[in-house]
């Protein structure tokens, strides 16, 4: 794999194969010195169009423990500023000789436009409305670690999961449903019409905006972010009836299986879409969720830049 | 310096194909003086001496095509593309007029800047630059423009191409005010609330994409709203690049009910699809976006049974580091002028003769210059011409285009359909593809 653009390019065989570098990773990350030498001398830039600092934290982490030099371009101290262009930005950075750019952007299929212009790895840490493929695969190493399930093919086959909340605008719910039903799961949908994607009826996914119909009988609830800029589009009619609709609240958390795991891809807003803590919850997997991003991501930096023949336990 | 002077021009060995032939045409060779057609004989016949003979063997000669909708950027962004690179590209295409868009900066809505454009166009001298004024002043949906004081530089055609005229009440009134003067309305249709933002065709493809949606709907409300406004006002309606199959079915059954409403479409939304933008390359960023294959083959069928009258091209040049941008910064628009007869003859499968219906006398009607474009090719007539290799073969190269910017969608695309030679006012500006000036 050289680049990390998306779920659908990465495949099923590129996604399994993640998952059992991220085992590795793991254990690396036990280690009382979580540092290997896989990726000595390479050059790693965040290239941060949009602000997120727990990604790209989350990544930098992820790249010095393999020991590759890392840097940081923020598009708020920047030269985009000042006019440049994406295409001459991304050059003069690769000129400095870079092996791999990090790349979030708000607008979807940047990660695709940069890499006509640079011979670097473009992993995609997040793109408009459209990918966000990282977060999708450490989504399934979670609820794949959390099951005790072996890594596979069909490692998720028979759960029922539902992704409940804003679909339209979410990197997220693409991704995790690209690659939750690519290893076998059945998901489900949860949302207003308005804010489910147009022509949902392609997607491979069954629909309700009926929360209550299916929260008793689901192995995972994820929970979407609602972004409260999306009461200016007349997309909801307030946040009180969206979190009435939506939300989960003491009420439906009451109704959910023990064994139910609850997710969700932060920056949480209480209040919103979470009206529980979800420290008072069964199996919030939500922190887990945060630490096992470092391990997936080192899976991913690997798999894009180590040699074919170098030992991560070296 | 003996020989005939350079204004005589003779073209042999040609089939000349216009609109009061049959589709097959008839050989002649002709023979021009002055800018006019002097001479037409059997093929092989006696012509006088010429200083530049045109051979057209294996060719057909027409009358010399008209783009209803060509953004030639000047005044005000001249880096995209000017008036002469602009005609160059059309000469190149074998357009002899272009009828160029209000959206220049300052904006075509007074008689100075009109006068520019077309006076521009003439020193140029590669083809006829046709302004269209305004229906709006500044194009900002506010105020009429004053259309009889424009129509006395020749400005027939009025639209806000760029923008829809969003205001009800305001577009009544220009329908109503028009309607007794002989003029158009050519409507950009686009109902602006529902595209903010927008980046492509809301579908299947857009929301596996993420990208925010153009709503066909956007386009349809306003071709109905138009249509409905002709019906009350005796307005005329020209309905500029018709994108969606449902569109095709309102302006069908308006002129089957004999309202005076005609339409347009382009090569790159008869020939592309939404599909192209998995790509994510903004060079198929368009306004109207590529739509579907439901579309695409309405809009042919539209072009087959009349209900769209013309092919035109919406060229619409943007300079790489524009293009070159994130898709909901990259501005819409691609070239067209230099494909447009390729894609026609090679996509839409009709007959060359309806083909150059659409590309020259429908559109020379509804542009108000069928005095001297579009018309036969026969003794007596204007010398706007182009001569067409029908079979000719030859490869899209973005870095070989005539037009200042280089944003088209085919680059790489093998073309069947060559335009030879091109003859405007008499004079070759275009000879085997190669522009004279």
């Amino acid at each position: 794999m050289k680049h990390l653009r998306s779920i659908p390019e990465l495949g099923v065989d590129g996604i399994v194969r993640i998952l059992n570098l991220a085992d590795h990773m793991v254990e690396v990350n036990r280690r009382p010195v979580p540092k290997v030498p896989a990726l000595v001398g390479r050059t790693v830039v965040s290239l941060f169009f949009e602000d997120s600092t727990r990604t790209r934290i989350s990544f930098e982490t992820a790249a010095k423990r393999l020991s590759a030099d890392t840097m940081t371009f923020s598009v708020s101290t920047s030269s985009v500023n000042k006019g440049e262009s994406l295409r001459d930005t991304v050059e003069t950075v690769d000129a400095m000789g870079v092996a791999a750019f990090i790349v979030r952007h708000k607008t979807s299929g940047v990660p695709w436009q940069l890499s006509e212009w640079t011979d670097a790895s473009i992993i995609n840490a997040g793109d408009g409305w459209h990918q966000h493929p990282t977060q999708a695969l450490l989504d399934c190493h979670t609820i794949r670690t959390e099951l005790g399930r072996s890594v596979g093919r069909e490692c998720l086959a028979g759960l029922r999961i539902a992704i409940v909340g804003d679909v339209r605008h979410s990197r997220v719910a693409r991704s995790d449903i690209q690659a939750f039903t690519a290893l076998g799961a059945h998901v489900i949908v949860v949302g207003p019409r308005t804010l489910l994607p147009p022509e949902v009826h392609t997607w491979p996914v069954a629909v309700t905006s009926d929360l209550d119909s299916v929260i008793g009988d689901v192995d995972v609830l994820y929970m979407l972010r609602m972004q409260r800029e999306r009461m200016n589009e007349a997309l909801v009619p307030d946040l009180g009836e969206y979190s009435n609709r939506f939300a989960l609240d003491r009420a439906r958390a009451s109704r959910l299986r023990a064994d139910c795991l609850v997710m969700h891809p932060g920056p949480m807003n209480r209040g919103v879409e979470m009206m529980v803590d979800p420290s008072d919850l069964a199996r919030s997997v939500i922190t887990r969720q945060v630490s096992n991003g470092v391990a997936v991501r080192m899976a991913v930096l690997f798999d894009a830049l180590g040699e074919a023949n170098s030992e991560v336990s070296s | 310096m003996s020989g005939p002077a350079t204004n005589i021009v003779n073209i042999v060995g040609g089939r000349i194909v216009d609109s009061t032939t049959d589709a097959n045409g008839r050989s002649a060779d002709i023979h021009i003086v002055d800018g006019r057609i002097a001479l037409v004989v059997a093929s092989g016949g006696k012509l006088p001496a010429a200083a530049t003979v045109l051979d057209a063997s294996n060719a057909v000669v027409s009358p010399g095509f008209v783009d209803l909708h060509t953004h030639l950027r000047e005044p005000g962004r001249e880096d995209s593309e000017t008036i002469e690179t602009g005609s160059r590209a059309a000469a190149i295409g074998g357009f002899t007029a272009v009828v160029a868009m209000p959206n220049t900066d300052p904006a075509q809505d007074s008689r100075a800047v009109v006068e520019f454009v077309r006076e521009q166009g003439r020193r140029a001298g590669l083809c006829e630059v046709v302004p269209s004024g305004c229906i709006t002043v500044g194009r900002a949906g506010e105020r009429l423009v004053p259309y009889a004081e424009l129509m006395k530089s020749g400005v027939t055609l009025f639209t806000d191409d760029g923008n829809g005229v969003q205001d009800p009440l305001l577009m009544r009134r220009a329908f109503e005010y028009s309607s007794d003067l002989g003029i158009t309305m050519a409507q950009h249709c686009e109902v602006s609330r529902l595209t903010a933002g927008a980046v492509m065709h809301e579908g299947a493809c857009c929301s596996h994409l993420g990208l925010p949606g153009w709503p066909a709907i956007a386009e349809e409300l306003m071709v109905y709203r138009d249509i409905e406004l002709v019906r009350i006002t005796g307005g005329r309606l020209h309905v500029l690049h018709v994108s969606t199959a449902r569109s095709v079915d309102m302006i069908r059954a308006a002129k089957a009910d004999g309202l005076a409403v005609t339409a347009e479409a382009t090569p790159h939304h008869f020939t592309l699809q939404d599909e192209s933008l998995r790509s994510f390359d903004p060079v198929f960023k368009v306004n109207p976006p590529l739509r579907t294959m439901v579309d695409t083959e309405a809009l042919k069928a539209g072009l087959r049974d009349g209900t769209i009258d013309a092919i035109a091209t919406d060229h619409a040049p943007h300079p790489d580091h524009l293009k070159e941008q994130p898709l909901d910064a990259a501005p819409p628009g691609m070239l067209g002028l230099e494909t447009a007869f390729a894609l026609a003859i090679g996509e839409l499968g009709m007959d060359l003769r309806s083909v150059l219906a659409c590309l020259s006398w429908n559109p020379a009607r509804i542009a108000g210059i069928d005095d001297r474009h579009g018309r036969p090719v026969a003794e007596g007539e204007p010398a706007n011409l182009a001569v067409l290799d029908p079979g000719g073969a030859w490869v899209v190269d973005r870095a070989r285009v005539a037009s200042k910017s280089r944003n088209t969608p085919y680059h790489g695309r093998s073309m069947t359909g060559r335009v030879r030679h091109t003859v405007l006012n008499g004079r070759a500006v275009v000879i085997d593809g190669v522009a004279q000036r």
